[in-house]
């Protein structure tokens, strides 16, 4: 395997701007590397082999003029099917929008371009974000590099598994419930969901939302931080972006390298743990709290019992978002239309449109939302979900008064078996359960791996999570967490070519 | 809480304008019933007293200045368009014959 793919973000962008490496030579590497492996792990829904070379080159240009780039010019990235990109199709995993090519970039899309990120493709993902395996995406599931019979996480396992494949160092996911930490959780790999606000949304195709936030998926903490600058901060384009400064992360990484966490304070939550949790998740927990005190860090049990109704508050509120957001998808503007045979109107051409174009769980999802936003229903279901959306946020407040940070597993269990739960929409959806409350209280949260399971060999993650707008207090203890535990990326097995 | 039966479901789904098949309403309305039942545990800690919460993040409307600025162009727009006749989207008859 070539040492580019193996190399970090961090070390390719150091290595091309001191014109050791070309950042063409480490697009094709990349993109070599895809065309090798992704037919077994089918981690890209749409590859850019010349939009990515293109940009390679501009980068090696500037570099050869002299001047200046960014952190990460010429680091190849794999962004995630729901974000608008101009002259590239976006599909959201979705019929609806087969082949649909935006007209314009989002904010995250274009960001990344002006820093001379070369984007290698889409990735896969459950269809419009819902779901926690990829198995909902339209044009078939992501495998796990650590097995490929095993599910990458959702929403965004194409990102999270095209980092642990080596096909990117980079990717970018979108969290609404844990979309971006459970996959990094189950595939080894580090992800982050900035605060509420702290990455635009425009140009993201709207699930939920008062929960999406984009964010940042890489293999090193570092990776992540380093991204998160270049993506984050105000963007008049969307009306929740919060005008504040991108808070200082990549710095805190720096800190924390040095492994000394003495005097911050950790909350361990003490509701995410019992019944449900798999035994080799809970044992790797416990281990990653006790790296935690070896540090430094102070170690105090938490309580947040509000949390218990996350996930129900969670399955009424995104739903309900939902319902109202895919009412877009009306079959006159843009994305399918089926039926229009000339006699037909407009309205059962978009009922027809809508029950063929969307999947299985789009379509309860949106029946889920219709129901609770019903008159006679809204109080006790919408309503009931937004108070204790309330008590989530108080019970965060009371925790962040007496720690710095919050901890706890990623996600009960490790990967599971590709249609292990595919029947069965409450046992998919308790893979959220640890990630959710983040996105109700808009705080930031990351996922960092805590090494593999002792009982079945496939990663763990830690998640970290912070107050809102101090992603800073959670990149330093995942860096001066990675820095003693060590990667677990190189034991992935090696895949063979596609199959 | 909830019994959802094979007639709701159908009700919900024509209210959110999908032409779902009987047996995708077999299958449905023992899943929303079942995922219903188990939502519908907010109840039991979100008392009167409790202040709902819609957004994360305290909203204010955000202004800006009333200038010009470049948009999509008519070609642009309408390029994904399903239909498109004479620079405008083609839709199906939206009146029923006797309207």
């Amino acid at each position: 395997m070539s040492d580019l793919i193996r190399s970090t973000a961090a070390e390719l962008a150091a290595k091309i701007a001191a014109r050791e490496v070309s950042a063409v030579e480490v697009a094709q590497a990349h993109l070599d590397r895809i065309a090798e492996v992704d037919g077994s792990v089918h981690a890209f829904l749409h590859v850019d082999a010349e939009g990515a070379l293109a940009a390679a080159r501009r980068v090696d240009d500037d570099v050869a003029a002299g001047r200046e780039v960014g952190p990460l010019a010429g680091v190849p990235l794999a962004l995630k099917d729901v974000f608008a990109t101009e002259g590239i199709p976006t599909t959201c995993g979705s019929k609806m929008l087969e082949g649909w090519v935006p007209p314009y970039d989002a904010t995250v899309t274009r960001r990344l371009r002006e820093a001379g990120v070369v984007i290698l493709g889409k990735t896969n993902m459950d269809e419009f974000a819902m779901g926690s395996s990829t198995e909902n995406s339209a044009y078939g599931p992501t495998r796990n590099p650590w097995d490929l019979d095993r599910i990458p996480g959702g929403s965004g396992g194409g990102s999270s598994a095209s980092l642990a494949a080596f096909e990117a160092p980079l990717a970018i996911g979108t969290d609404t419930g844990g979309s971006i930490r459970q996959p990094g959780a189950v595939t080894g790999t580090v992800g982050v969901k900035p605060t509420y606000g702290g990455v635009s949304r425009y140009g993201l195709v709207a699930f939920s939302s008062s929960l999406d936030q984009g964010g940042p998926c890489a293999r090193t903490v570092l990776d992540a931080a380093l991204l998160h600058e270049v993506i984050g901060g105000y963007d008049p384009m969307d009306s929740t972006s919060i005008n504040a400064p991108v808070p200082p992360v990549v710095a805190a990484v720096r800190e924390g390298v040095t492994g000394d966490l003495s005097g911050v304070r950790v909350g361990v939550v003490t509701q995410f743990s019992g019944d449900g949790y798999q035994p080799g998740v809970l044992r790797s927990f416990e281990a990653a709290v006790a790296q935690l005190k070896q540090l430094g860090a102070e170690v105090v049990e938490v309580s947040c019992p509000s949390f218990d109704y996350a996930l129900p508050a969670y399955y009424l509120i995104a739903p309900s978002e939902a319902s109202s957001n895919l009412a877009r998808f009306d079959a006159m503007r843009y994305g399918a239309r089926h039926g229009d045979d000339g006699t037909r109107s407009a309205e059962e051409v978009m009922a027809i449109t809508r029950d063929r174009g969307f999947g299985a769980e789009v379509k309860r999802r949106i029946m889920i939302g219709t129901y609770a936003l019903s008159s006679g229903y809204y109080d006790a279901y919408y309503g009931s979900a937004q108070k204790v959306r309330t008590l989530i946020t108080r019970d965060f407040e009371q925790a962040f008064g007496r720690v710095d940070v919050l901890v706890s597993p990623t996600t009960p269990t490790t990967a599971f078996k590709i249609g292990e739960r595919a029947d069965d929409p409450m046992a998919m959806y308790k893979a959220d359960l640890c990630t959710i409350p983040a996105n109700l209280a808009g705080t930031p949260a990351m996922s960092v791996p805590s090494g593999l399971s002792d009982e079945d060999g496939l990663p763990v993650g830690l998640q970290i999570m912070a107050p809102a707008l101090q992603e800073h207090r959670m990149y330093r203890v995942a860096a001066a967490y990675e820095a003693a535990r060590g990667t677990v990326l190189a034991s992935v097995p090696e895949l063979a070519g596609a199959r | 809480m909830p019994s959802i039966s094979r007639d709701e479901v159908a009700h919900l789904a024509r209210l959110a304008r999908l032409a779902v098949t009987e047996d995708e309403l077999d299958l449905f309305a023992g899943q929303l019933d079942v995922i219903l039942q188990s939502v519908a545990t907010v109840g039991d800690i979100a008392t009167a007293d409790i202040p709902p919460t819609s957004h994360a993040v305290p909203l204010t409307n955000v202004f800006r200045e009333d200038v010009v600025r470049p948009s999509l162009g008519q070609q642009q727009a309408l390029a994904g368009a399903p239909a498109a006749e004479d620079g405008r989207f083609r839709v199906p008859r939206i009146l029923g014959e006797e309207a």
